[in-house]
């Protein structure tokens, strides 16, 4: 099971970093990331390895959103089968 | 390989265009609550109830985080209640609605759907003592909607039942004065009404269903909004196969929720209601699509071209989303509810008589609009009674929801407040239609063969 973490907000030193460093201590491996800056909007999507999490789902994802909002980002977590359904036939 | 465009079209759609799971309603059935003690049957029914949708608002909101879409309401549609009091020969069912009410609060859904008769025909044993008790009914509870539906289209219009509905809105109304007269904002007369309707307040859970099950009503006019804003020199035939593709995608998003919550729950999932149910919210509204379309203001003439294309569309794009469709399945035109409807009928762009014929073309049919306060009985019967031809003849559900703003006039606002808005009362014709409703009797049911 894989989930994405989407993350926009304003490019600070330590994004990546921070977010990794969440998924890394649940054991969610990281399996992809692509991250463009435009301007000085900073918008990353990360692909998760999630089905060996130490903690839960919703925690972890709980975790990471309040993480980016402590930076200013907006960090939303959610599970890949939403873009499959919406995105594949 | 998902791609990051994808991902950020779809957070897109979330955060900025209100895409959203409009509700997650669980239908129950009551037969096996029946019982001709009343208390009896309360208490079977407060236990069945409590034990089946127990779990309904947490799993609700756990699907909400694990796939980070929004779910606005969870809800219970129940078997017709006049079905179930009937064995009780009581003369006033209002004690099952305070069970509902009860079982809202215990389970912490914001509506239970079901105080509701069939009497499309005639009238069984239970269906008069409840329609004359949904005014004290809707009074008492706050979170208890009723439906009563009066024809479909093959058995014509019950026309009695036709004259007690107007008079049992203007009662609800009157009973909730004080209270922005909502008891008529939870009351629909429908003809054709759908068995497996997830939206309120016209949800209840027909008796050929499954003892439970999960349905589901998605939405998001605002996201078929936002696409048609991005091609502004397509033609029509573009237009409509944009909003066929956003369709699909918003669909398929209820068809995995639904599942999702039908597998967590244990119980069948039944249908995706392929909906463009719009709210209040700026950017969450049917008539801007109308207006971004190519119509200055929703209401004016080409609106219901418009709006017969944009229903057609939503449910091409749908169908292949899901496997199983059904409820209501259109655009939702209710005016208190959508901000764009709103503007249109204050600035007299959008009059009752257009709304009629928008309801010709599109799902649902007259709903949420207030009228006067001192709007006769016998016109809202009468207004019940033309909406109700439109469904006979043309094959589909339709369904009026009018709130006599009592002590009102036309031109001004009634305000509800949250999901249901404000609405300005419009403006009915004065001469009177007395004469046809005193009549009663049936109107026959319409040929199937020979249309034009």
């Amino acid at each position: 099971m894989r989930a994405v973490v989407a993350v926009i907000g304003k490019d600070t030193v330590g994004i990546l970093a921070k977010v990794s460093g969440i998924c890394a201590e649940c054991r969610a491996n990281v399996m992809d990331v692509t991250q463009t800056i435009m301007q000085d909007l900073f918008a990353m999507t990360m692909m998760i390895e999630i089905s060996e999490l130490t903690i839960d789902y919703v925690d972890l994802a709980d975790k990471l959103t309040k993480a980016g909002n402590e930076m200013g980002l907006q960090v939303h977590v959610m599970h890949e089968d939403i873009f499959n359904a919406m995105h594949r036939i | 390989m998902l791609n990051s465009g994808d991902i950020l079209e779809t957070i897109k759609m979330i955060q900025e265009e209100n895409l959203d799971i409009r509700t997650i309603t669980m239908g129950i059935s009551l037969l096996d609550c029946i019982d001709s003690d009343e208390d009896r049957a309360c208490d079977r029914i407060y236990e069945k109830m409590m034990r089946k949708a127990e779990n309904l608002v947490r799993t609700g909101e756990d699907i909400e985080k694990q796939y980070g879409i929004p779910i606005i309401n969870k809800r219970i549609s129940v078997t017709p209640i006049s079905i179930v009091a009937a064995a009780t020969r009581s003369k006033n069912p209002v004690k099952f609605a305070k069970t509902l009410q009860r079982v809202a609060e215990g389970t912490g859904v914001n509506y239970i759907g079901g105080y509701s008769a069939l009497v499309h025909k005639g009238f069984a044993a239970g269906d008069l003592e409840l329609i004359n008790s949904i005014p004290e009914a809707m009074a008492e509870t706050s979170n208890v909607c009723s439906s009563v539906n009066i024809g479909s289209t093959k058995a014509g219009i019950n026309m009695d039942a036709v004259s007690m509905m107007g008079k049992v809105v203007y009662d609800a109304a009157e009973a909730t004065k004080d209270n922005f007269c909502f008891g008529a904002a939870k009351i629909v007369v429908f003809c054709n009404a759908p068995e497996d309707n997830p939206f309120m307040a016209g949800a209840f859970h027909g008796v050929g269903e499954y003892d439970t099950e999960i349905n589901v009503g998605v939405s998001g006019p605002g996201v078929v909004r936002a696409a048609i804003a991005k091609h502004p020199e397509a033609n029509m035939t573009e237009i409509a196969d944009i909003i066929k593709k956003t369709a699909f995608k918003i669909t398929r998003m209820g068809q995995l929720v639904g599942t999702e919550a039908s597998r967590r729950l244990g119980v069948p999932f039944g249908i995706v209601d392929l909906s463009l149910a719009p709210t209040p919210a700026v950017g969450d509204s049917v008539a801007h699509i109308l207006e971004e379309i190519g119509l200055e203001s929703c209401g004016t003439h080409g609106t219901t071209a418009c709006l017969a294309m944009l229903n057609d569309a939503v449910k091409k794009g749908g169908v292949m989303a899901s496997s199983h469709v059904g409820g209501l399945s259109g655009a939702f035109i209710p005016v208190s509810e959508d901000a764009g409807m709103i503007d249109a009928a204050v600035c007299g762009s959008l009059s009752l008589d257009k709304l009629e014929a928008m309801t010709a073309v599109c799902s649902v049919g007259l709903d949420m609009i207030c009228i006067p306060g001192d709007t006769p009985v016998d016109t809202i019967s009468a207004i019940i009674a033309d909406e109700a031809a439109i469904g006979m003849v043309n094959s589909k559900t339709t369904a009026v929801r009018v709130i006599p703003a009592i002590g009102m006039k036309e031109g001004d606002m009634l305000e509800f407040g949250g999901l249901f808005g404000s609405g300005p009362v419009m403006k009915i014709n004065k001469y009177s239609s007395s004469k046809f409703i005193s009549r009663g009797g049936r109107i026959p049911a319409p040929m199937q063969s020979l249309k034009n």
